[in-house]
């Protein structure tokens, strides 16, 4: 693998990541902590949404986060033809 | 079948299945001593990392925690949870990539230096031992109250069959054993948790039942809302913590959970580097499956509590709801609980009846432990439930105190004997002091159980905030500054522990009240303050010292690409 190539790969990985980690912060620390008061004014299935996002819904984003990056990740080391 | 009776067949069951595996999993060599042999399937290893993670704190004590202080215990949540994202996307690929044993051997390795190395075995030893007290005096509270053992003895019966499959099977061992133990707890928390649902709401999902409308046509929350305020109580979906306290506590935990070295070092057993982001994956889904439903129970056991004591219009003393039942109305698990110390009644206006709230009137004291392992019993389910929970606690303590003795004996043995002290020993010889090392360590963990230090409670906040403050940013630097260097990593490493060392003594043990608190963070958000000074120290001091030789800038640029990750090499 030229290093072009190699700097290349360590660049999109970093944007893959910084995306998700991105998402990974609105939904626990923006909807759970930083916003939590203004987005229990929603009801959402009988949940105040903050409350919902605080104690549920971040989990569930969590979940999703890991295995959307697990096949972003997957598909980006074929690109480069440095998967295993 | 008496509930004794079936306690005994499913305690004891269990633990049958627990030596059945580790007899057909020994281990022969360090290699499958420390990392399985490298060969762990994904799927398996998340199970591993799950059971490995979840300890009796998350079987036994986190509903209770929601359940008594509501919305604030969201930092809990998110942040044991959300740890895992951390980990998945910032460590376990390239840590797995550098393929060695231990984080102190990352640490060593990737700062060229024993002195970051002996750092990163120090937090690991602290961090370890700190947890593992917990977990040895939760077998111990379980079996004293299911087997009617005392607590010392109950303490015994744990050590001795993590004795058998840790020392025997390492790694190997642990991570099948890990495997079934995690089956068996998240039975024991879905089985009981479904049918409180279904009995309090009618709905088969805990996790959407906490919404769902009851026959006066609020829903569950609102109920308990209008219960609490009634009572005296905090609203149970307001939050009495500050948003910047909420915010550091949920950041400490989060990369707490991330540097804890117990989990990291899951991620070393699986043979690919797309293997270790795979089972984190699978590791949070069968993690999640258990915190999602936490809320549900938290939340039923919480109305259950209050309507058994304080009765509805049907049950209380005086015809009017909430306003208490006779002490000799309420159902049989009161006094059963009573008698372990869990609940106090102490009848102020001796008229006979219990009532509980957050006035002077209250005369109720209720230890929030006893939210999962008294709600079947409150609810009325089956004996057999009972007796499953009772093994659901047993596994999630036993599964957790494993992983961590093995860390413990695995820094001893390898990253102590071998790295530091005396690198010429065989690989027999290294072996047997992990062996002989994991024996101390369950004997001092043992000790800690049946004399338990009173400040079991506080110092997790000191394994959290340890964990942040230095093993993770000093990993994160390593894989993803090239630039980061001895001089860096080392001042950084002890900036934050000092800080953060410095503020839980001092508001934990020394009496440090809540005005002299900065900016109002909590002992247990400060972790995260300790890891931003390790950033910002260890960035200053490495810009102003000579870069790494140029061997180690190829390692960073090596464990950046995931092909060519070998089975885990000793040296």
């Amino acid at each position: 693998m030229t290093k072009e190539n190699a700097q290349a790969y360590w660049g999109e990985n970093l944007r893959i990541i910084i995306t998700y980690m991105a998402i990974w912060f609105v939904v626990s620390f923006g909807c759970g902590v930083l916003f939590v008061d203004a987005l229990d004014q929603i009801q959402f299935f009988g949940f105040p949404l903050g409350f919902w996002f605080a104690q549920q819904g971040s989990i569930f984003v969590f979940v999703a986060l890991i295995w959307a990056y697990v096949s972003s990740m997957n598909k980006l080391d074929e690109k480069y033809d440095v998967h295993e | 079948m008496s509930l004794d009776a079936l306690t005994f067949l499913f305690v004891g069951g269990s633990f049958a299945l627990y030596i059945g595996i580790a007899i057909w999993a020994r281990a022969g060599s360090t290699k499958e001593f420390y990392v399985a042999g490298g060969g762990v399937p994904p799927v398996a290893n998340g199970m591993a990392t799950a059971a490995d993670w979840m300890s009796a704190a998350s079987f036994i004590s986190l509903a209770g925690i929601v359940s008594f202080i509501g919305r604030d215990a969201s930092a809990y949540l998110m942040g044991w949870t959300g740890g895992y994202v951390l980990l998945a996307m910032l460590l376990a690929p390239y840590l797995r990539k550098f393929g060695k044993f231990t984080v102190p051997d990352f640490i060593g390795d990737r700062y060229y230096s024993n002195t970051a190395r002996t750092i990163a075995v120090i937090c690991t030893i602290i961090i370890s031992f700190t947890y593992v007290a917990g977990q040895m005096r939760g077998v111990g509270i379980v079996f004293s109250r299911y087997l009617h053992v005392d607590i010392n003895t109950g303490v015994i019966i744990g050590m001795a069959i993590v004795f058998f499959y840790a020392v025997l099977g390492g790694m190997k061992g642990i991570t099948y054993t890990q495997v079934a133990q995690y089956c068996v707890l998240i039975l024991a928390f879905m089985v009981p948790a479904i049918f409180l649902s279904v009995q309090v709401t009618g709905h088969f999902l805990p996790q959407t039942a906490l919404g769902a409308t009851l026959e006066s046509g609020q829903s569950v929350l609102a109920t308990l809302d209008a219960l609490s305020v009634e009572l005296g109580f905090a609203q149970y979906t307001a939050g009495s913590k500050t948003t910047v306290d909420l915010f550091f506590m949920t950041a400490a935990l989060m990369c707490g959970t991330a540097g804890l070295p117990h989990v990291i070092v899951r991620f070393f057993t699986v043979p690919r580097v797309k293997d270790a982001r795979i089972s984190a994956g699978w590791a949070l889904i069968f993690i999640a499956i258990l915190y999602t439903s936490v809320p549900g129970v938290a939340g039923f056991g919480r109305v259950n509590l209050i309507q058994t004591v304080n009765g509805t219009a049907e049950t209380a003393a005086s015809g009017v709801a909430n306003t208490g039942v006779k002490y000799e109305d309420i159902p049989e698990w009161f006094a059963r609980w009573e008698n372990t110390g869990l609940i106090k009644w102490e009848d102020k206006n001796n008229d006979g009846v219990v009532f509980y709230s957050k006035t002077d009137a209250n005369e109720l004291t209720v230890n929030r432990d006893i939210m999962v392992l008294a709600n079947p019993e409150i609810a009325q389910l089956p004996a057999w439930v009972i007796a499953l929970v009772a093994a659901g606690a047993v596994a999630a303590a036993l599964s957790t105190a494993a992983g961590l003795l093995l860390v413990i004996s695995t820094s001893i043995s390898h990253d102590l004997m071998k790295k530091t002290i005396n690198p010429n020993i065989t690989d027999k010889q290294e072996l047997l002091y992990a062996r002989g090392a994991a024996v101390v360590a369950i004997l001092v963990a043992g000790y800690f159980g049946v004399n338990p230090p009173g400040f079991v409670a506080q110092v997790v906040a000191l394994a959290f905030g340890l964990a942040a403050c230095s093993v993770f940013p000093a990993i994160l630097m390593g894989i993803f500054s090239k630039r980061m260097n001895t001089q860096g990593a080392v001042a950084g490493m002890v900036v934050g522990i000092v800080s953060t060392m410095a503020y839980i003594v001092y508001f934990k043990f020394m009496g440090g009240t809540k005005d002299e608190m900065w900016f109002g963070i909590s002992p247990e958000g400060f972790g995260t303050v300790g890891m931003i000074l390790n950033f910002v120290v260890a960035k200053v001091v490495s810009s102003m010292t000579a870069e790494p030789p140029a061997e180690i800038q190829q390692i960073v640029e090596d464990i950046r690409i995931p092909r060519g990750a070998g089975a885990a090499q000793s040296h």
